[in-house]
């Protein structure tokens, strides 16, 4: 044995403490890395962002003016996903945790939600095209691209969603059905009120993966520059114009601001998110 | 004592988790207004055997009952029992406190809400009336929209008993209800059951001997599934007739 070790080129410290570097300097990328990206986009974007930036409407295709509209046809196309995505998904969480037995049928419908979430979204947005917008009449509208956008994220909402149901204690769960509650009382009353704060950051991480979806939006949602007045009026959303501001060469300053601008609409969403989960974390009891 | 005092009855109750049995031949009447204790090792099927008279245990997959269980001569598990008025009936307090992440107030009002209750000023009533009976009042009388779970543990589980009289149940079973809880709250505990027994019957099982002689009338001691002994407490403590009660009361196992 001690033979073994003294061929060692280097002694096990030695070892451990360079395993220990490289690991740590696997985290630091990764840290780098983001902050590289955010410090890129808004040194090259902030000299163009002000209140008329984000207040006006584009002239000239986008070289000139602001982004106004890209924002709110952004904001409406993640409402329209958010708001159907949601129900649907807690739906479907509540089923899958509590109702579904544990058969074959159960196991196809867990495998659909992962199959869902592994398509491609340039695809969704295809059958986005010829499903919502032209089979359906849809057009594009606030109505397809938010629909499409919500087969994007129902996945993840389902997910989360049974993620949260599962830590509500089966301790409040018998404590109301030993009050004679019935099992949807129990459910509507005391599991999803309970499972709501992890819901909720699950949804709002879905709006951050939402917000920035551009294949999807491309052939759903249209490409208007006008705000829109109804949900049956086509948008631009954010991403979409940054890509046009670039693919058509218009303006990379404008699509470097336009680029902050997206970048700190999904940081602020993830730090709400966060910062939900922190305060129903802290308040004991509530998850065991 | 008459046929009538028996409020609940099981008779050769088998149960199985699976292939595992847990409760073996289970015969018990529980008398009417008197506090029964149900003793025994970790694992005896105590517990088991009051989620048994809930039908609590329908909610485990896999459980397999043979035999019957009786509240006033009728079979629960018949197949046109109501579970929900069954349950209303057949109150439970569990191990752990476990009031919902609502008000102090909303607590006590969920089972009357959820059998159709709405009138505030009904339901102002039975809050209070319930939190009287549970000795509560005076604590958390004027903070009644206070979240439950900022209560300490004693008072939560004084809650869930409060939330437990609310819906005006006949039979209270306690499910060790005072192992997660410090001497003191444990002593209020004891009290409040030894008040309540004049309006209902109660069954407690519990792993604390001392408890079982202080507030039971009746004990039943269980051994891996099977009812060993059953009579006043009062002989079980002080002239077991079995060897294993004996040995289990005076400390030799479990």
């Amino acid at each position: 044995m001690s033979a073994a070790v003294r061929y060692r080129l280097f002694s096990p410290d030695t070892t451990d403490r360079a395993a220990g570097l490289m690991l740590w300097a696997s985290a630091a990328a990764t840290v780098l890395i983001l902050l590289f990206i955010i410090g890129m986009i808004v040194y090259r974007g902030i000299g163009v962002i002000n209140i008329s930036f984000l207040l006006d409407s584009p002239r000239m295709s986008g070289a000139e003016g602001g982004i106004f509209p890209a924002i709110v046809g952004t904001l409406c196309l993640v409402m329209v996903a958010i708001l159907t995505a949601g129900p649907i998904g807690i739906g479907a969480a509540v089923y899958l945790t509590e109702y579904a037995p544990d058969n074959t049928v159960t196991h196809i419908i867990r495998f659909c939600v992962e199959c869902l979430a592994g398509i491609p979204s340039i695809v969704i947005g295809l059958f986005g095209y010829a499903f919502l917008v032209v089979y359906l009449g849809f057009g594009f509208s606030i109505l397809s691209g938010g629909l499409a956008l919500m087969f994007m994220i129902l996945p993840w909402t389902v997910r989360a969603s049974e993620e949260a149901i599962k830590t509500v204690s089966s301790g409040l769960k018998e404590g109301s059905l030993a009050l004679g509650a019935t099992k949807w009382q129990t459910i509507r009353q005391v599991v999803i009120p309970g499972a709501l704060p992890g819901i909720t950051t699950g949804i709002i991480l879905g709006t951050g993966k939402a917000i920035g979806e551009t294949a999807v939006i491309m052939y759903t949602a249209g490409s208007s520059l006008l705000l829109p007045e109804s949900i049956f009026d086509p948008v631009r959303a954010l991403p979409y114009h940054l890509y046009i501001l670039v693919s058509e060469g218009i303006s990379d300053d404008m699509a470097y601001g336009c680029a902050a601008v997206l970048l700190g609409m999904v940081l602020l969403i993830n730090f709400t998110a966060v910062a939900i989960q922190r305060y129903y974390q802290t308040r004991s009891g509530l998850w065991h | 004592m008459g046929i009538e005092d028996i409020e609940i009855e099981s008779r050769k109750l088998d149960l199985w988790y699976g292939s595992a049995q847990a409760l073996k031949n289970v015969s018990i009447s529980i008398e009417k207004n008197r506090v029964t204790a149900l003793i025994g090792p970790s694992g005896c099927g105590k517990s088991t055997f009051i989620r048994c008279i809930n039908r609590m245990n329908d909610l485990i997959k896999g459980c397999r009952i043979t035999g019957k269980v009786l509240f006033e001569g009728r079979d629960v598990y018949e197949k046109d029992v109501d579970v929900v008025v069954l349950r209303k009936r057949i109150g439970m307090v569990f191990q752990k406190p476990n009031p919902f992440p609502m008000s102090i107030y909303d607590n006590i009002a969920y089972g009357p809400r959820i059998h159709g209750m709405n009138a505030k000023r009904k339901l102002d009533e039975v809050v209070e009336d319930s939190l009287k009976a549970a000795a509560l009042w005076d604590e958390v009388g004027d903070i009644l929209d206070k979240p439950a779970l900022d209560l300490s543990g004693g008072q939560q589980q004084r809650l869930c008993i409060a939330r437990t009289l609310a819906v005006k149940p006949d039979v209270i079973l306690f499910d060790e209800p005072c192992s997660a809880l410090d001497p003191i709250s444990t002593a209020k505990i004891e009290d409040l059951i030894s008040a309540l027994k004049r309006d209902y019957t109660i069954i407690i099982v519990t792993h604390n001997m001392q408890q079982a002689a202080r507030v039971s009338d009746l004990t039943a001691f269980f051994l891996l599934g099977e009812m060993i002994e059953f009579g006043k407490t009062k002989q079980i403590f002080e002239n077991p007739v079995k060897k294993s009660t004996e040995n289990y009361i005076t400390g030799r196992f479990g």
